[in-house]
Order: C-alpha cells, then structure tokens, then sequence
C-alpha cells in the first residue's frame, strides 16, 4: 500500500532533529563543562556582557516587557532579571487562524554571574528599544591602574 | 609573502564583514481573521527611523540594524546576539493589499497589519438546493 515510502525510511526530519540535540549536548554551552548557569540557545532574553575599563555593562534582548514586571536584582553576585512579557492583543478565539507562534510568551527569569570587582551598590538599569541595559560600576580597588617604574639605578 | 600577522588581519576583517552581513531572523508571529493579518516580529535594539519594511512584488522584506548604544571602549565578555541585524522576508499572496500596510513600532516589537482588499473579503456563498 506504502510503496512510496521506501524510499524514504523514517522521517528524516525526525533523524535531523536528534542529531542536532545531540551537536547541542555535545559542542553547546555545557559542552565542554563550562558554567552550570550557561543556558541552550534560544533562551530569553539573549544577554550579551561587555566591560569597559570602569564598569561591567549587560544588555538583555528583551523586547515588549510588561515594565510593572520587570524585577533586576543583584545578590552575592549574581544578577537576576525577571519579568512577564506584554501579552498580544487578545484578539477573539474564533476565526482567527494562526500560522506562526515563535515569540516566546509569558514569564521569563535570567541569572548571570558577575564578575568579582562589579560594585553591586552602584547599579543603573535602562529600558529602550526593548533593550535592557544595565550598567555596574566596577569597585575602585580594581580600576587599571598604571604603576610607575621608579629608575633604580 | 603573507606572515601570521597578515593572515590574523584578513581573517579579523572577513569577520568584521560577516558580521555586517549575517542578519538575524527575528520571530514573529502570524495570525489572520476576515480583515487582514497580523505579523508581530521581535526585533529588540531596532529604531523607527532605521526600519525598512519593503515590499517587492510579492515579498515583503523587513530589515532593521541594531543598535545597541553601546560605549566605544566596551569589550564583549559573553555575547549571544552577534550579528548587527535583522532580516526576514516573507511571500504575501494577492489578495493582501501591500499598499495599506499599517506598522508600529513599540519597545523593539514590530506589529505589522496587512488588510486585504475589499474584494477578497470573505463572503458568504448561497448554497442553492438542486
């Protein structure tokens, strides 16, 4: 009845998707044993961290946040971001027909590590753009600092 | 005669136009009732006056750079997001009029409205008895 699918064993998507979770498990962020707190791809909010010689700067992707939601916490090092996602226009259930549902819904919670010399009593976050950014000031002690060579001679 | 040096210079620029070229796709969501669609698209770091949302015949083409702001001395510790764009496309069909597009832009989320045209409004078809 099925000569057709001969041709064809399996579902070859199928067989694509394990071996893509299999690369992830393999080369992906927790891979190579590094960070427990290292997420999988596609996480919200992606997060990019960036330093400049006096600070310690993390931007959140995080378009379309509930602002009333939203909750940055530093603790022992740790940041935490989170928060719940404006919902979409509650459009009536009948006769809407959806074909793409690939924004992430709902509540989201984000930890980072930040780095020992961020000064967490010197926090400044921002929101625009759907962009969260949020800037710690490193602690004084370990600002680059040139040291002078005396001449001994 | 190319020295290592070279050679990390030519890979540093062809990453640099990588970067400038690679484009992420920013997810959205579609949905349609009687009127039109609705196409809502994350694009977080994305701006109104550099949004570009085309329409080429058939394919509607959304394109936005993303600027993040950021202060010219910063060193990327952990990045995620790589790329320094967004680009999608996708193929309407005729009966979506491409020249009423409605678009808004709100805390990076893009809601685009597409209606379709009078005549492609559903309507009721008589059944007659045979």
């Amino acid at each position: 009845m099925y000569p057709s699918l001969q041709r064809f064993p399996g579902d070859l998507f199928a067989d694509f998707d394990e071996l893509q979770q299999q690369l992830e498990r393999l080369l992906g962020p927790r891979g190579q044993s590094s960070s427990i707190r290292a997420v999988q791809r596609g996480t919200f909010p992606a997060v990019n961290v960036g330093v400049t010689p006096d600070a310690v700067e993390i931007y959140a992707f995080a378009p379309g946040i509930d602002l009333a939601s939203l909750d940055v916490s530093v603790d022992k090092g740790l940041l935490t971001i989170a928060g719940r996602r404006k919902s979409t226009a509650s459009e009536p259930a009948d006769k809407v027909t959806v074909y793409a549902r690939e924004r992430v819904d709902g509540e989201f919670r984000r930890v980072v590590s930040l780095p020992e010399h961020a000064d967490p009593d010197r926090v400044d976050a921002s929101y625009g753009d759907g962009i969260l950014k949020i800037k710690i000031q490193k602690r004084e002690a370990s600002r680059p600092r040139r040291i002078e060579v005396k001449d001994a001679r | 005669m190319e020295t290592k040096q070279d050679v990390v210079q030519r890979d540093a620029r062809k990453a640099d136009l990588e970067v400038q070229t690679a484009a992420l796709i920013p997810p959205v969501d579609i949905t349609e009732d009687d009127a039109g669609i609705t196409l809502t698209a994350d694009l977080p770091g994305a701006q109104s006056d550099t949004l570009s949302i085309r329409v080429d015949g058939e394919t509607l083409t959304l394109e936005a750079p993303l600027s993040l702001g950021e202060p010219q001395d910063l060193q990327a510790v952990y990045a995620e997001v790589r790329a320094g764009r967004y680009r999608r496309s996708f193929t309407l069909s005729r009966e979506l009029d491409s020249t009423h597009i409605e678009a808004s832009l709100k805390d990076g989320v893009l809601t685009l409205r597409l209606p379709k045209i009078e005549k492609a409004k559903p309507r009721r078809i008589e059944v007659r008895a045979a």
